[in-house]
Order: structure tokens, then sequence, then C-alpha cells
């Protein structure tokens, strides 16, 4: 009996996984962690139909008209729009940096040519780069504007209200008119790829010397935290090149994504985002205590990366505080720079506000790691 | 030590001490080693030789003492004292997945050699791992880790060597030949600390320091620490041994008796009380075994220094509890 199957082995093989699996605290404090994380990301924080997106108004003029479609476009909580009327080059730029996500147009004499009756153009620009978090809105956009027109045409204008409606709503789908949706993807692919294999790789630098007992020798001599971290972490900026350049040529090849932008201005957000990136990853292999340990802490980050970074789901669905800390992933912000580049030709200037993070986070992680670097076995 | 001139004195420490949590690991030890010295350093399993040698690196911080290594400080002087000493970990720690060469290369690099590729080769040839320069580290046998971990911790030309038990799980042609390069680097004006558990590679040191629950309870030549131990030593030859080992043991006066083959090596403190007590066990035993003075060996003196540091170690915790 004891040969063939043994419930006393069973219990002791069972004990012993207990036991380590209560030493070792940080996976511990996974198993609890992530299904939490889990539950109030995709619960909360995830909206697939966004509301309140940024909008902004060009017109030569302000009227009435102008006033309800205003009313009854933030009224239906899909657009909130500023304050005051936009030029033309302000719009544009919003656009471009993202700041702005709609751009109404009315032409000079909206007001008059609608009371005329003579149908004038309603101009919506939507930034389409990421179709997903663009659609609903236009589609909810001619029923908003006829029934806002119904209320406003009354009286002796009522006769307006008729078909076709009373303006014509001429709707433009920027940087990605075909909605497809590979345009977005590939660039929140770059990001999460990279996300994934730069920060394993160097999550593993100083915990695998740990592990095999290199460190003891490492320590002995005399090499500074600073060159330690440099070395360490600069073959694996070339490595995430390298892979960059193989999505990028996948990219053109399979899903023909346009490249409007320039290549330097890519390589160089990309140089920025795969140095925080393996920057990070040496930071959690000074926290960890062994590739185990480092490898939960890279899983740990990518989630919200994923979830959070506007590649999945549209950003500006998100409630504030994942708006937050959505911001503070450099990942976010990588995403939005190669969009820009890609699908809208942003130049550096266009940039500013996505590229400072990245530095901004770079800077801290390095300065933290080179604080938490053990420089003694103690 | 007063009279030794400054510059000759390689290793000063007074004091040191090392607690982790609330075991004191290391406490207040104080040696000394002088230039061309080779010191070994002895003690059982967790005694704390380890610990003093990585605080004499610089690799862990001490709690209490101070002193100097190679005339700079310890506590401040870490990161200098590191570019003049070579230390070989008790486990091999170079990278198993690059080979004998470019493990050597890597450590040139490291400690910014001038004429790379001249030092390795000639490090190579020196320690003769040359023929083998293009295999990985992890495939060789314990002997060859071992040489080229000794290769790697002297291409620097260190002042200082500190070995942490550089021969465990060696063969003895492989030990033999590690302690005759370690007497050759010494003729140069190497300095080497070394930690060991072999008696035979104590008696090839010329000086030891015996250290037990990390305090230093014995120094000096291999000839003085047995001399000033006391114990005598008795030889018992014969078939039975093991049965007069077992009433030996027994009888006053007798602190030690191990069998060695056909031979008992009774060992205690007072010559004339140990030779009555191997007489009347052999009466006893009507054994026609034959019994002869015999030399102490340094095992022997280990052993009973253990035994007492162990009794004061635990009369000292019993007394703190």
């Amino acid at each position: 009996m004891s040969a063939g199957f043994s419930l006393s082995r069973i219990v002791a093989l069972m004990v012993k996984e207990f036991i380590q699996m209560r030493r070792d605290r940080l996976t511990f404090a996974m198993i609890i962690g992530i299904p939490i994380i889990q539950l109030v990301l995709f619960g909360y924080a995830i909206n697939l139909d966004p509301k309140r997106l940024p909008t902004l108004m060009v017109a030569a003029e302000s009227g009435p008209a102008t006033r309800t479609i205003v009313a009854a476009m933030e009224a239906s909580g899909y657009f909130s729009i500023a304050p005051g009327l936009a030029s033309e080059a302000q719009a544009n730029e919003a656009l471009i940096d993202g700041s702005a996500s709609y751009v109404i147009t009315l032409p000079p004499g909206f007001e008059r040519d609608l009371v005329r009756g003579t149908r004038p153009q309603l101009l919506v620009e939507a930034d389409a780069t990421d179709p997903a978090a663009t659609s609903n809105a236009l589609g909810a956009l001619p029923q908003i504007l006829s029934s806002a027109l119904a209320r406003e045409l009354t009286g002796p204008l009522a006769t307006q209200e008729r078909l076709p409606p009373a303006v014509d709503l001429v709707i433009q789908r920027r940087y990605n008119p075909e909605g497809i949706t590979a345009y977005n993807i590939v660039p929140g692919l770059l990001g999460t790829i990279l996300t994934m294999t730069t920060i394993l790789m160097t999550a593993l630098a100083l915990t695998r010397e740990i592990e095999r007992g290199t460190m003891e020798n490492l320590m002995a001599m005399p090499a500074t935290p600073l060159e330690i971290m440099i070395g360490k972490i600069v073959p694996y900026i070339g490595f995430g090149l390298v892979q960059v350049a193989v999505i990028l040529v996948c990219a053109q090849i399979l899903f023909h994504v346009p490249m409007m932008g320039s290549f330097a201005v890519l390589l160089g957000v990309t140089f920025l985002f795969i140095g925080c990136n393996v920057t990070l990853g040496y930071t959690f292999s000074t926290i960890a205590r062994n590739q185990m340990q480092a490898m939960q802490m890279t899983f740990f980050w990518f989630l919200p990366s994923i979830l959070l970074s506007g590649f999945m789901f549209p950003f500006r669905g998100m409630p504030d505080w994942a708006q937050v800390i959505g911001s503070a992933l450099p990942i976010t912000h990588y995403i939005r720079s190669v969009r820009g580049i890609m699908l809208k030709g942003s130049g550096p200037t266009d940039l500013v506000n996505e590229v400072w993070p990245l530095i901004a986070f770079w800077l801290a992680v390095g300065t933290l790691a080179l604080f938490r670097y053990r420089r003694t076995l103690d | 030590m007063a009279s030794d001139r400054p510059e000759s004195v390689v290793i000063d420490i007074h004091g040191l001490t090392k607690r982790f949590g609330n075991k004191t690991v290391v406490d207040d030890v104080s040696l000394d080693v002088r230039r061309g010295e080779i010191v070994g350093f002895l003690g059982p399993n967790g005694s704390g030789k380890t610990t003093t040698i990585r605080m004499i690196c610089g690799l862990l911080r001490p709690d209490g003492g101070n002193g100097t290594c190679l005339g700079m400080d310890i506590l401040r002087d870490a990161d200098r004292i590191k570019r003049q000493v070579g230390y070989m970990t008790q486990r091999f720690s170079l990278y198993e997945d690059l080979t004998i060469r470019e493990n050597l290369d890597f450590v040139a690099r490291i400690y910014d050699l001038s004429d790379r590729a001249a030092t390795v080769n000639r490090t190579l040839e020196r320690l003769g791992l040359y023929e083998r320069r293009d295999q990985l580290a992890g495939s060789l046998s314990g002997g060859w880790k071992q040489r080229l971990a000794l290769a790697a911790s002297v291409m620097h030309q260190p002042k200082l060597l500190l070995l942490d038990e550089p021969t465990a799980g060696v063969d003895p042609q492989a030990r033999r030949e590690f302690w005759d390069e370690i007497h050759d680097l010494a003729s140069d004006g190497l300095t080497v600390l070394v930690s060991t558990h072999y008696m035979d590679e104590a008696e090839r040191c010329h000086r030891i320091i015996y250290i037990a629950y990390g305090k230093i309870v014995a120094r000096g030549t291999v000839a003085e620490v047995i001399e000033s131990s006391g114990l005598s030593t008795i030889v018992v030859s014969g078939s039975d041994v093991g049965v007069i080992a077992k009433a030996v043991r027994e009888k006053p006066g007798v602190e030690q008796a191990a069998p060695f083959g056909n031979d008992l090596h009774v060992v205690g403190p007072d010559p004339a009380a140990l030779k009555q007590a191997v007489d009347s066990a052999l009466a006893e035993a009507g054994s026609d075994a034959v019994a002869e003075p015999g030399e102490t060996s340094l095992e022997d003196v280990f052993i009973r220094l253990m035994q007492t540091a162990q009794a004061a170690d635990r009369s000292a915790n019993g007394k703190a509890s």
C-alpha cells in the first residue's frame, strides 16, 4: 500500500507547500492583491462608453441656436464643451496634442442660414485614432442635434422641423478616416510588448546574480552602484530598440499603418520609454529577493499598464482616480506619443506634455534604484 | 605589536562585532596580520569566520569595533580597500555561463587593468588554465573552478588575499597544488588570510587563529597552540580499541578518546591521571593492547577549544536569560 499511494506523502507535500507559500510574503500578497485590483479596475475604471469628452467650438459668432446645440450636447453627457469659442488654429492644435477629442465648427452665418432654412453645415471633427473611444458619441450626435433643434425651431420656424434635418451634419474622422482598429492597436502593442519584455529582463538582473551566488563577488569588486545600474540596463535598451524595429516593420507590411511623423521623433520617444522600463525593472530587482518575486512584480505592473493606459479601453472613459493612475504610467504617455507621431504627424512641440512625464519617471525610478541598491550583504 | 613598523601590518582590527538580530555572530574580535604572512582562520561551522572576512573586505558593516586594512579604515574606505584586496568566496561566485577567459576578461575590466589581454593571458598560463580557456566555467570540476576563482582574485595583483574555505570539496592533489600556489604568492609579498576546516591546511599556515562562537579562543603558531593547550596524549594500539574507547571515556581525567583504525588516541589535561585511566581501562577490558605516550594533534586541541567555548557560551546565555 505504502509503495503505491500514500495519503501521508501527499499531506507532507501539501504542508510543505503551504509553509513555503506563507514564508514568501510577496506571493501571498499577490494572491490576495491581484484579484482585488482586477475587480476594481474592471468594475469601476473601465468604461466602454466614454462620456464627457473634451470638445471645442469654432464659430464666427454665437447665437440662440448655437447655445441650444451646446446645451444639448452637454446634456447628452458625451461632450464636455470648453467655454467660449476657439480659433481654427487652436482647435487643430488641440486635436493633435490630444487635449480635445472633438471640434465642432459652425460656418459664418450659421444662425442666419438656420433660420432661413438653407441647411447650414455643421462640421464635427473627431480624433479617430482610437475608433472605439469616439464612435458612440458620433453615433448619438444626429439624434442629439435634431431633438435640440426641434425645440429651438418653434413658432414661426417650426416649419423648419422636417426631413431632411435642419443642419447638414458633416463628420470627419481625422487621422484614421476608415476607423481601422489596427491603427490604434499597433501603437498600443508597441507599448505593451516593450513594457512586458524590457521590465522582465531587467527585473531579473540583480536577483539572478543573488540566486546564482555571483552577487557576493560582484560586490567585493570595485564597481559602484551607478556603474552596475548603467551596465545592467544599457544592453536591454538595445534589446528593446530591436523589438521596436521588428514591430514597426510588421506594422508596415501586415497592417499598412501609416507613418505621418518622423522616425527620429519616434526613436527619441521610444528611447525614453524603454529607458523608463529598464530602469523600473532594475528597481524591481533591487527590491525583490529572488527571481520569482521580480517576475511577480513585473506582472503586477503589467496589469494597470494594459488596463489604464488607454490601450485596451478608452482613457477618457475612466473615472478621475483611474486617469490619475494612468497618467503616472509611462506607457500611457508612450501610446499617446506613438499614435500622435504615426497617425497625426506630431512633432516634438506637440509631444511636450507626453515627454516630460517620461523623463520625470525615468529620473525618479533611477534615483529610487540607487537608493535601494544594497552595497553590503547586510 | 607596537614594535612592528606600521607599514608591515596589513590587517589591524580591534573589537570587531557583528549582530544578526539579537544573535552576536562575531564578538569583540581583534586580529593583526603582517605582510607576507599566511594566517589560517579556523573554527567550527557558524563560528563567524565568513562574517569576519566579509567585514574586513567591506561586504558587511560591523556593529562595533574599528581597524585598518592595508592602512585604510575598514569603516570608511571600503571602496578603496576593495581595489587592493582579492577575495575568494566560499561558494563559486563567477559566472557559470561564461568561459574561463570571458570571466577573467570581465574581472580585468572591472578592475580597470591596463593591458588587459596580456594580463589575462599571463594569468591563464600561470594557473595552468590556458588549455581550458574556452571552456564554460559551469562545466568545470571543483578543483578547476577553485583555480579559476583564485586566478580571478589575484589577477589585479592585490596586496591582501582573503580566502574563505577555498578548498572545500576539492580533491587532495588539487588542494596540495593550491597551497603550493598560495605559498608562491606569499613569498612574493602577498598577505593571505585563509579560513579552513582542514588540519593539514592549518599546519601549512605561518600562524593560526581559532575562533569559536564569535570569539577568538586561541592564536599563534601550530606548536604554540598545541603547547598552550596543556593536553597530553596516550596512543593505545590493539585490535579491540573500540571496546577500550567506551570504557576509558568514563574515567576521570579523560577528555577525548577517538579510535583511528587500530589506534586509540586518549587525551587529557593531566598526564598522570591520564595514564592511570588508560591502565585501569585496559585492565577492566582484559586487553593486551599496548599504551604509549603520543603527540597531541592540532585536531585534539581544536576539539577541546570548541568544547570549552561551547560550555562558556551556554553559561553566558544561561546568565543572560
